[in-house]
């Protein structure tokens, strides 16, 4: 079956999209990769040093896509300034966009998100904002020609899984692009949930970064993404509060 | 308003027996609370908690990785002068000790630079005496414009500057600051600072938050720990880094736990601060504030360090030296005896060896692209 999530023109086949910061070495990364079949990669501009010989972008698979995001901006301003700068350094142009003012619970600011939205897309860059799951601010990212919306599932790090739950179904239900649910996710029965509700892909980074095994995590995150993604396709049966015969009872009437 | 009020409220509590009140059960309770206010701090900061050191471990490693991951900041720190017209008891650089001074020149700054960036570093913390002669706004920004040549980013630690001085170093390219109180303890304060501009108590307590309001993205405060009963201090430090976080959530905060080093003076702390103390600090920082940096310097002995890695620290020095010039030049005096004294390149060997990634670059200060 060929179901292919389609982003800035690009089909994807996995709709898992992991991240880069928090591994205990990069060296971890490329075996990460492989084992969670993701095609996409999001990686923290303001750690790539290309002086250091340890250079994160040199840890990443060739076949993936760079998905350089703007992390430790505060300001829609320094977040395109971020883009643009890792436009230049030859990172593509893709762009998650992360503008975060507060730094105790690390939660984004959709005002400033929505303006780099605009500037950046308005530039060409396939747009990917972080946001809080509010579906007028979403509405307006996609107004402004964002390629999808990344609203949380619950505060970056936490694992604490899908708190954002009434919101995101609404986010699904309202918009006509792509929801792909970004931070919060802990557990794959988590991640399987989302893509259950309609999400068209996940992003993680904390819960494999942070597993004993974050290999093996990986792959079960793949798998849980996928079996969610089909459970999605197929249909939810509806859930009945009371036991339904599976011949309608009423039948003789027609 | 500022902390200071809010120091003063605490003041009142803090001397009289609110430590002794809390019991084991307390303790757990706050381990399984998800915020944790005032009362919390005092819980974990308890002589009950000191015997659930084990537990809070295991919440406060939980707690970092998941908001840290295994990643280990690495920092220098830069000496550039040593002048100081301060008397302050426990210091070297005091103005009554009598050696030759020095201030390093815009050469001697490029070369020291390029000694610390070969290393791999890219984030440093620079570092003066108070002398608005030798060592004003205008040459801290000279200086920082040498350094913005190497460094990815660049925090300072002098004298507490008024809010339009602290905009004026921002716009040169600082963009981190670190101050800490020294002593909490107002009358202890008042007689650890004998002469000089650092007398004024509460000049020093309100600077790190001219700081956040100039806009710095990162504020590190904390206490010299020795100075005065521990489990207040560390009240106190927790507090006002708190304060900070809910007045100023664009700033990052962060809180150090420096304790006293043996410096060229006699002055010998009445509160002696134990491994187990220090261990109780950090953890009740970690648990209180579980965003905030931790950083720890290399005042501690590497057997210690390695072992502190594990329960909440998220930023280290490394290739550390405390004299002015010390990493290019000969003859400087330390402001105090380092414990730690490994290069960058072993201190990230021992990260590595403990399955932590050090990171030597976390930040750029964005020019116009
Ligand atoms: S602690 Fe600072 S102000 Fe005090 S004497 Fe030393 S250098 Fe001067």
């Amino acid at each position: 079956m060929s179901d292919p999530l389609i982003i800035g023109g690009q089909a994807l086949s996995s709709r898992l999209f992991i991240g880069t910061g928090k591994y205990s070495r990069n060296t971890l990364i490329p075996e990460v990769v492989e084992a969670s079949g993701s095609q996409v990669i999001t990686v923290a501009l303001r750690r790539v040093d290309p002086d250091s010989n340890d250079n994160i972008i040199s840890h990443i698979p060739d076949r993936m896509i760079l998905l350089p995001n703007t992390s430790g901006a505060r300001t829609a301003e320094e977040a395109v300034r971020i883009a643009r700068l890792a436009k230049a350094s030859g990172l593509g142009n893709w762009v998650k966009i992360e503008v975060i003012n507060d730094q105790k619970y690390l939660l984004p600011d959709n005002a400033e998100t929505i303006r780099a939205t605009e500037i950046l897309a308005s530039e060409g860059f396939v747009v990917l904002p972080y946001m809080s799951p509010d579906l007028s601010a979403a509405l307006r990212m996609q107004e402004a020609g964002a390629a999808a919306v990344m609203p949380l599932g619950s505060p970056i790090g936490t694992n604490r899984g899908l708190r954002t739950r009434e919101l995101l179904r609404i986010l699904i239900a309202e918009l006509d692009l792509p929801v792909i649910v970004d931070a919060g996710i802990g557990r794959p029965s988590e991640a399987a949930e989302a893509m259950e509700m309609g999400a068209a892909g996940v992003l993680l980074n904390t819960a494999i970064a942070t597993a004993r095994n974050p290999q093996l995590m990986a792959s079960a995150f793949r798998d849980a993404v996928a079996a969610g993604r089909k459970a999605y396709l197929a249909g939810l049966g509806p859930v009945e509060e009371t036991a339904a015969a599976s011949s309608p009872l009423t039948g003789f009437l027609d | 308003m500022g902390f200071y009020e809010t120091a003063r409220r605490l003041s009142e509590q803090a001397d009289s027996e609110i430590w002794e009140k809390y019991t084991k059960d307390d303790v757990m309770r706050t381990l399984r609370k998800e915020q944790l206010d005032e009362r919390d701090l005092q819980i974990l900061l308890s002589p009950a908690a000191a015997d659930c050191l084990e537990e809070m471990a295991r919440c406060a490693l939980r707690l970092t990785r998941t908001h840290f991951g295994h990643v280990m900041q690495l920092f220098t720190p830069m000496y550039l002068a040593d002048f100081c017209i301060n008397h302050c008891t426990y210091c070297s650089f005091s103005s009554i000790y009598d050696f030759p001074r020095k201030k390093l020149s815009p050469e001697e700054v490029r070369q020291e630079a390029k000694a610390i960036a070969a290393t791999g570093i890219r984030h440093i913390l620079i570092l003066t005496g108070e002398s608005r002669k030798e060592s004003p706004v205008s040459y801290i920004k000279e200086c920082v414009k040498i350094l913005r040549e190497y460094f990815s980013s660049v925090s300072i630690e002098v004298n507490p500057l008024s809010e339009d001085e602290y905009k004026e170093l921002k716009e040169a390219g600082v963009d981190g600051l670190t101050l800490y109180q020294e002593v909490y303890h107002e009358e202890t304060y008042r007689k650890l600072h004998i002469k000089g501009p650092k007398k004024i108590y509460r000049n020093r307590m309100d600077a790190p938050e001219r700081g956040c309001r100039a806009g710095f993205r990162t504020v590190n405060i904390g206490a010299l720990l020795g100075m005065y009963d521990w489990r207040r201090e560390a009240l106190f430090t927790a507090m006002h880094a708190r304060y900070l976080q809910d007045k100023y959530p664009e700033c990052e905060i962060g809180v150090s736990v420096p304790r006293f080093r043996p410096f060229l003076g006699e002055y010998n702390p009445e509160h002696i601060v134990t491994d187990r103390a220090l261990v109780q600090i950090i953890l009740a920082y970690r648990l209180f504030l579980p965003r905030a940096g931790i950083t720890l310097s290399t005042r501690e002995p590497s057997a210690l360090r390695d072992r502190l890695i594990h329960l909440g620290v998220t930023k280290m020095s490394a290739g550390v030296s405390t004299e002015v010039g010390g990493h290019t030049l000969e003859g400087g005096t330390p402001q105090f005896e380092i414990s730690d004294g490994r290069s960058v390149q072993e201190i990230s060997r021992m990260l590595r060896a403990n399955s932590l990634q050090p990171v030597y670059k976390d930040w750029d200060i964005l020019e116009s692209v």
